[in-house]
């Protein structure tokens, strides 16, 4: 993919399995929204070869489009539309692509959670609310494959949390694929099968959260007390060393805590070591 | 696609319905025509060629008006283009379809709508007018033909000129336009040149087609070549009608084309960045 003369996407070769949830990571320019507008359709590629639901999208027809579920970052639009008037409208495109489609408005609402909104209008709703709505309307054709550019931005964590329950339910019951980007590290530990990062262009790191956190060596953070002392050290592997720990001090050992590196570590380690 | 163009139906009664529950949009429906019936208040008693100016000009104001929805077209998709609105209709299976449907609906209801606001009270504060069942026959036709003539130019106005300063500079020339159609003075008082010109736009036909409709048969002494022009009505307005409805798909998909979710959230930026700078 490029700019002018500016190649922004090299070599970037995935797959996504069905009803896999896949996360793709990386610094603001790395290339995550062209990449998931290339797939979305929205955007042509200067090179390559992409396939979504079997289809190339630069050439893909509203069959395809049917069986795609876009977030958009809602702004303001459809300000003056009640919240059910508008799922209503959004649903009747998908009515001729099967017997299931449209979702229905009512259960739609209750599983993001907006029930007791339904009545009011588009631009009275927080932004939370808000952004609920726009998973709303990317699900109410229940899509095959679901595209989520950063869904939590502005999400109190009570909302989150919610959402994070949703999507997770959505991966494992409507076996949905979903591709998201985030910047929110523990989000993606906890939605994701699988993560890609990119960085400058560029895939650096594939894996499950734990093949990446695993994948960086970094010392795991051990505390403790021993009566009214505090100790703290880096240890590279953690387990022998609190075996030793209370083979020498046994019931002193109070307060013990081990803290393997997170996601963060390991996405800090990567995006770094391709930077530097 | 027959799906979409039943919801594009129903999203155009939906925002035609809320262009009446919202304070802003119903002002826009009431305050202009009121100041036309104003104006024409002040005008019932003028003369002009024999006939009373209120009776010349209140059916070229509704010729004006109808044609009038172009800009309407051409400013809210301006506005859907900038708030996503668009590029949701694009997410969706033949959402364009929908979309475009709505619009018209929307629009032409309104352009309906104001009309009857402005006809009504101006029937009885206005006289010499001439309401026969010909003449509503007239007026329906070319307010038809009228709006399939402008609308579509409309859009092309609308994907051409994106952004929301550039649309209200395409006002200008709209003014000149009016102008020189004959809506506030016959086009026979014009040079030439500008009654050429003035003939090239549909505001001028749209006028004159309400003239004929609503005006008794001796005011045609003031027109151009003391007739109607019934055939030239129709053959101006096709011609542009068949020009917009060929050129308005090509623009269109061109523009939607362009539309992603990086290409809103930058527009958002730079709408955040005037707001606050």
């Amino acid at each position: 993919m490029r700019y002018g003369d500016t190649d922004v996407l090299h070599e970037v070769s995935f797959q996504a399995r069905a009803g896999e949830v896949l996360a793709l990571l990386g610094p603001n320019g790395a290339g995550k929204s062209t990449t998931i507008e290339i797939l979305e359709g929205f955007r042509l590629r200067s090179a390559g070869r992409v396939e979504v639901l079997g289809v190339d999208p630069a050439g893909a027809d509203e069959r395809w489009r049917a069986r795609i579920g876009i977030v958009l970052q809602s702004w303001r639009d459809h300000g003056n539309w009640r919240v059910r008037e508008l799922l209503e409208h959004q649903g009747a495109y998908y009515a001729p692509y099967g017997a299931d489609r449209p979702w229905p408005v009512d259960d739609l609402l209750a599983a993001v959670g907006l029930t007791a909104s339904a009545r009011q209008k588009v631009r009275t709703l927080s932004g939370g609310q808000r952004r609920r709505l726009d998973v709303a309307i990317g699900l109410v054709g229940r899509p095959e494959l679901l595209f989520l550019d950063e869904p939590t931005t502005g999400f109190d964590p009570a909302a989150r949390r919610e959402f994070h329950d949703l999507i997770a339910g959505l991966a494992a019951d409507q076996q949905t694929t979903i591709l998201l980007t985030t910047h929110d590290l523990p989000e993606a530990a906890r939605l994701a099968d699988r993560i890609l990062i990119l960085t400058a262009g560029r895939i650096v790191a594939t894996g499950t959260p734990t093949d990446l956190t695993t994948s960086i060596t970094a010392p795991h953070d051990v505390r403790y007390t021993l009566g009214v002392q505090q100790f703290q050290h880096q240890i590279l592997d953690s387990t022998p060393f609190v075996q030793a720990l209370f083979a020498q001090h046994g019931d002193a050992v109070q307060n013990l805590e081990v803290h393997r590196p997170t996601l963060e570590d390991a996405y800090l380690a990567l995006v770094n070591g391709v930077q530097s | 696609m027959r799906t979409a163009v039943r919801a594009g139906l129903r999203r155009g009664w939906i925002e035609f319905r809320q262009s009446f529950t919202n304070g802003p949009e119903l002002l826009g429906h009431f305050l202009w025509p009121a100041l036309t019936i104003a104006g024409l208040f002040f005008l019932r008693d003028r003369e002009f060629g024999g006939f009373t100016l209120g009776a010349l000009i209140l059916p070229s104001i509704l010729g004006m008006n109808a044609a009038m929805g172009m800009v309407a077209v051409s400013q809210q998709l301006t506005a859907d283009r900038g708030d996503g609105t668009l590029l949701r209709a694009k997410a969706t299976p033949y959402g364009m379809v929908g979309y475009l449907v709505g619009k018209v609906v929307s629009v032409a209801g309104s352009v309906l709508v104001d009309l009857v606001i402005v006809l009504v009270p101006g029937l009885f504060i206005v006289g010499g007018l001439s309401v026969t069942a010909g003449g509503w026959l007239t007026l329906s036709w070319v307010l038809t033909l009228g709006l399939v003539a402008t609308l579509p130019i409309g859009a092309v106005l609308g994907s051409v000129f994106t952004s929301a300063p550039a649309q209200g500079l395409i006002q200008l020339p709209m003014l000149g336009f009016i102008a020189i159609s004959g809506i506030f003075y016959p086009i026979t008082a014009l040079p030439a040149w500008l009654e050429w010109l003035g003939q090239l736009t549909p505001i001028y036909w749209m006028g004159l087609g309400m003239r004929s409709a609503l005006l008794p048969p001796e005011t045609v002494a003031v027109e151009v070549g003391q007739s109607w022009r019934h055939l030239e009505t129709a053959g101006v307005l096709g011609l542009w009608a068949v020009a917009g409805l060929l050129l308005a798909p090509v623009v269109l998909r061109r523009m939607a084309r362009r539309e992603s979710g990086s290409a809103v959230a930058a527009r958002r930026e730079r709408a955040l960045r005037r707001s606050v700078g």
